[in-house]
This record gives C-alpha cells, structure tokens and sequence, in this order.
C-alpha cells in the first residue's frame, strides 16, 4: 500500500508540474521562444499572491485571481516590449533575453524579499486529507491542484479549438506571415499567448508556494521540472504536459519512497530513459495541440 | 481600380509580379512609391489592417494552416479580417465553401487536401474576409480545362458581387477572358498596360514574354 500511497502522490505532483509545464509549452507553441525565465516568472507570481494576501489580509486563493491578471498582464508587455524586439534576431536571442529576465527577477526578489523563504497559507487546506483507509490517505491541496491543472487545460484546449482567438492564435502558431495576410495581428496574438503562459504559471507558482516553501532562487529547479515535463509529454502539445508532468511526477515520489535523498535524481533518470527511448529524438510541434 | 473590375498581369519569372502583390497586400515595404486604397495612403498599414480594410490575397503556393480543418481555416479569414462573430461568421464561411466546391471537404484537416482543394482554400479563406480588392496569385495554375472553366465562373461572379480582381496568370489563355485590362511586367517595370487584345499584340510584350515561351 506504500507503494499505492506514493503513485498516487506522483500523479498529483504531476498536476502541478503540468501547471507549470503548460505556460512554457504554450509559448514554444505558438512563438518558438523557450522561456528561459519561466520558472523564476512563477516564484514571481507567489510572491505578488504573498504581498497581496498579506497587505490585503486575505486568503491566498482569493489574491490568486488578482495575481494572475497583474501578471498576466506584465507577460503581454514583456512579449510586446522585449520579447518581439528579439524575436526578430533569431531562435538564439530570445533564449539569452530570458536567460537574462531570469537574472533580473531573481536579483530583484532578493533585493526586495531577503534570500528568506516564504510559504503561501492554504488554511486548512494544507493539512486536510481524504483518508481512504489505514494505510491509504490523499493530501486534500494535491487534489484540489490535479483538478486546476485538469480544468486549466481543458478550458485552454476549448479557447484554442472553439473560439476565435483561439483559432487565430494556432493559425499565427502555424504560419504568422499568412496569418497577418488574413488579418490577424500576429504580433497581438504573440502577447495573448504570453499572456496566458504568465498567467498560468502564476497559479503554479502559488500552489507551489503553498505545497512547499520558496525564495527568490527557486525557480531554475522548477523550470528544469517543467522542461522535463514538457520534453516528456511532447513539446507544444497541452495534454502531453499532463502525461509528462504525472511521468515526471511519479517518478520522483517513487525514488523519494526508494530513499529520500534520490527524489529528484530519480525523476531526471526517468527523463534521460525516455530520451533514449526515444534515440534523442523530442516530440516537437509547433503548432499547439492536444 | 473601379469596383468589380479585374486586371490581369503577366510577364516572364523574375519580372515582380508577385513582388508587385506583397507591396499591395502589405506583405513587403516599397522601396519606392505608394499605396492607396479608397483614396487613402495605406503604404504604412500592416498586412493584417489591409486585409481588415479590404484588400485581400492569395499565394501562388497555397499556404493553408494545415494543422487546421478547411472550416476553421475559412473561419480564421471571417473573423480575424471580416471582423464577423457568432452566426455572421458561420454564415460568410458556409457561403464561401460553397462557392468554392469544399463543403464537402469542410472538417478535414487542411493537411490532407490535394492541390487542387489547396487552392480552392486559399480562394476561400481569401474570400471568407469579405474583400473589395482580391490579389490573386497564379491560382489557375495545374488546373484542367474544365477547372480552369469553374475558376472563370467564379471570378466572374465575384465581379458581379462588385470584388475588384488583381489576378497574376501565366495561363493567358484563361487570364483574358476573365480581364478588361492587362498589365505586362518586365525586370520590374511595366512594359504594357491595356485592353488584353492590344497588350497581347504589342511587339515588346511578344519580345520580352510571349516569344521566350515559344
């Protein structure tokens, strides 16, 4: 029943490591860039959930929502001023000027927040489990992140399949030049889709933050996890982030049961397995699918 | 150009003819000269805000998102430049898949057409933006006899509907029945410009592009 305990923690980690994997897929997706500040744009986001919660003196989940529009926001300015302006250099540039906005926002947490780690208050939340029997019990906040990451990525899959911007944005995703030939802004639907990709990994960030503890130097470790999770599943396909991530997910709680200290080691052994699996060949798309 | 009325261009590979086109439909700056569409300079709008405006264009190799059905591709063109929601846009894409024979083919994926459905899509998803200028691009290109046939009563009744037509062609043949003017190019320059049956028996055009096919 050990081993039941841990899968089935593995499967929910996975929620979160496809909530983080989601955002990074999406915009190799859609624009091509690899965002190389991914995982530093989530330990970010806890820490506005954190300032808000605090000043505000309210739950987490309620400054959430909040959060995911600021910086939801700050990801359509971050396309628009930065992003855009390297694109035009080649695939390399954007990779260094998110390598780059990643030294910045942790430089910045540290001046701003010490290098102290802080945690995100779920309540209840955070202790509470279903206790199935004895041996078996599932951490309530496991759950209630697997079923966020289920519906986020099915409301995002609806948006890319059902509604206009949605079809615009895998039509830009496709072909940007023909794009803007059919009237599309291409260069709006670059911003909707960071937009959406901070967004996301805004609400990571704060599950993140309320599983675990962060500073302003997690986020590196969380990228590597999500990049696993996406490489995985398949990049530039969302539900392959679900699969990558619970792979990913499982993989670390069963080293963890095999013996603490090789918890993530087992995880990235798992990654390097499929990579050879596979003869180092990665599932791309650059079109965004499911 | 009046409403409805079509031009044709042609001229040998390499003379700017679908150069010409990118300039007009934004897809390429001028180094020299300006655009002008309903009497205003749209040299500096971008290719989608001219296709919003009106101005609409196919290529010479399709390029459909082929990850895309035929339907969503043809939605695409609606609602991004026809700016249509909800059942407008539905509409406007039911009636362009029927105008171009591909309502039959509506929910296969762009992906597994043929050429000739590739460059009925392009037509379409042009159209599906609601038009006043169409660029056309070589789309008469590997069709048989009766296809091409199908081609001139479609872009005759897109004329009656008041769409002007830029159409570059090699099939002359095809070209002029569907033109009240031609345009000849060459290395960039126009050579000729008229009424076809002038155009066609003009000695410099015959020089630079009718004798070289021969």
């Amino acid at each position: 029943m050990i081993w039941v305990n841990a899968v089935m923690a593995g499967i929910l980690l996975g929620g979160l490591y496809a909530l983080f994997a989601c955002g990074l897929s999406l915009m190799y997706g859609v624009m091509g860039i690899i965002n190389l500040a991914h995982g530093d744009l989530a330990v970010l986001g806890a820490y506005l959930v954190f300032v808000i919660s605090s000043s505000l003196g309210v739950s987490p989940f309620l400054a959430l929502p909040v959060a995911v529009v600021l910086m939801g926001g700050l990801g359509y300015l971050m396309q628009r001023a930065l992003l855009e302006r390297s694109l035009r250099a080649g695939p390399l540039v954007p990779l260094l000027t998110t390598f780059g906005l990643a030294i910045v926002i942790q430089n910045g947490l540290l001046q701003l927040f010490t290098s102290d780690s802080r945690s995100l208050d779920a309540g209840a939340l955070t202790v509470a489990s279903l206790h199935v029997n004895d041996q078996l019990t599932i951490p309530l906040l496991g759950v209630v992140i697997f079923l966020v990451a289920l519906g986020l990525l099915g409301g995002l899959q609806l948006f890319l399949n059902r509604t206009a911007i949605g079809r615009a944005m895998r039509a830009t995703a496709q072909d940007p030049d023909t794009a803007e030939l059919i009237g599309i802004n291409a260069k709006h639907m670059y911003g909707l889709a960071t937009a959406i990709a901070v967004g996301t990994v805004t609400i990571a960030g704060t599950f993140f933050g309320m599983r675990s503890s962060f500073a302003p130097l997690s986020g590196p470790s969380q990228l590597i996890f999500a990049f696993e999770a996406v490489v995985i599943g398949g990049i530039g396909s969302l539900w392959g982030t679900l699969v990558g991530g619970i792979v990913l997910g499982v993989a670390q709680t069963i080293g963890a049961q095999i013996n603490p200290q090789s918890s993530i080691l087992c995880g990235n052994l798992v990654f390097l397995a499929v990579l050879i699996i596979r003869n180092g060949r990665v599932f791309v798309s650059r079109a965004v699918s499911s | 150009m009046a409403a409805g009325s079509a031009v044709g261009i042609v001229g040998p590979n390499g003379a700017g003819k679908t150069t010409l086109l990118d300039v007009l439909a934004g897809a390429q700056p001028p180094t020299a000269g300006s655009v002008h569409f309903r009497g205003t300079d749209v040299t500096s709008a971008s290719a989608a805000d001219r296709c919003r405006m009106g101005i609409g264009r196919t290529h010479q190799v399709p390029r459909p998102f082929v990850d895309m059905t035929v339907f969503e591709n043809v939605y695409v063109g609606a609602t991004a430049g026809g700016r249509l929601r909800g059942s407008a846009a539905y509409e406007r894409c039911l009636s362009v898949l029927e105008l171009s024979g591909l309502l039959p083919v509506a929910n296969r994926r762009a992906m597994s057409l043929g050429l000739l459905h590739r460059k009925r899509l392009e037509l379409a998803r042009a159209l599906a933006a609601g038009p006043e200028v169409l660029l056309l691009d070589e789309i008469g290109g590997g069709l048989t006899d009766a296809e091409a046939e199908e081609l001139l009563e479609t872009i005759e009744r897109l004329r009656r509907q008041g769409i002007a037509i830029v159409w570059i062609e090699h099939i002359v043949h095809v070209l002029v029945r569907a033109v009240d003017r031609l345009i000849c190019m060459d290395a960039g320059r126009v050579i000729a410009d008229g009424p076809p049956d002038e155009v066609l028996q003009d000695a410099t055009v015959i020089d630079a592009y009718l004798g070289k096919q021969e």
